[in-house]
């Protein structure tokens, strides 16, 4: 396919509780290897997906969170953080697993505005 | 225009197939083509054959499997989803087929507009 397209996937859910985030993260590995323009954006709850020292053991469930550390391997370099979710519960960047953009909501806006397909999960 | 359609809640406990179904209809009913449906996440549920409503319901699956037969709408169950639901070929309800996350990612690329229903 020789069409490139920008394709963002906007997390806003909790890594654990709902299968959002894992199946969210399988689609964007997929559309990475189509060669298009990925983005990933984080707000709500979706913040806690890139939070460092997530521990899955109590709950019976897989850890994913090292797949984002794996990203960049796949040229997803794009990771938006929605600065007023990660305000209101108390983290900044230092408390991500990656490094991240962090925008305002008319920054966010903005660049939402500006893809061609945008999967929220 | 062309559309795709992303469906990502069950049936009956969400109302996202009913709208996505309804949004499909008053598309082809305004001229517009809806090239394939995309069922993800707990949406692979709208593919069972084994699903029986009530009499006095909507049949959910039945009128996916209708609208597809009548206007050639593909309908796309992603596989790593069903197979975690235990929706598989032998239960898979008429007009559906299962593939892989390939195919959302093309529809995207194929289509006017890409459209979500769900959560």
């Amino acid at each position: 396919m020789s069409n490139v397209k920008k394709f963002m996937f906007v997390n806003r859910k909790a890594p654990y509780g709902t299968i959002y985030a894992l199946e969210s993260l399988e689609v964007v590995l997929i559309t990475a290897a189509f060669d298009q323009d990925v983005s990933l954006v984080f707000l709500d709850d979706g913040v806690y997906q890139l939070k460092k020292g997530q521990q899955t053991k109590g709950i019976e469930t897989k850890n994913f969170s090292p797949a984002y550390r794996a990203l960049e391997d796949y040229d997803i370099e794009k990771l938006y953080v929605d600065k007023e979710s990660m305000d209101a519960r108390g983290l900044t960047e230092e408390d991500f697993l990656v490094s991240v953009t962090v925008l305002n909501r008319t920054e966010m806006g903005a660049l939402m505005d500006d893809q061609d397909v945008v999967l929220s999960f | 225009m062309k559309f795709g359609i992303v469906i990502n809640e069950g049936p009956y406990q969400h109302q996202a197939s009913d709208s996505a179904y309804l949004f499909c209809k008053a598309a082809i009913e305004k001229g517009h083509e809806v090239w394939r449906v995309f069922f993800y996440h707990d949406g692979v549920n709208n593919a069972s054959k084994l699903t029986e409503p009530p009499q006095d319901d909507r049949h959910i699956v039945n009128r996916w499997s209708k609208l597809a037969e009548e206007h050639k709408i593909d309908l796309v169950v992603c596989v790593a989803a069903a197979l975690r639901r235990g929706i598989k070929e032998e239960n898979l309800a008429s007009g559906f087929r299962i593939s892989g996350l390939g195919q959302l990612v093309e529809a995207g690329i194929k289509t006017d507009r890409l459209v979500t229903f769900g959560d």
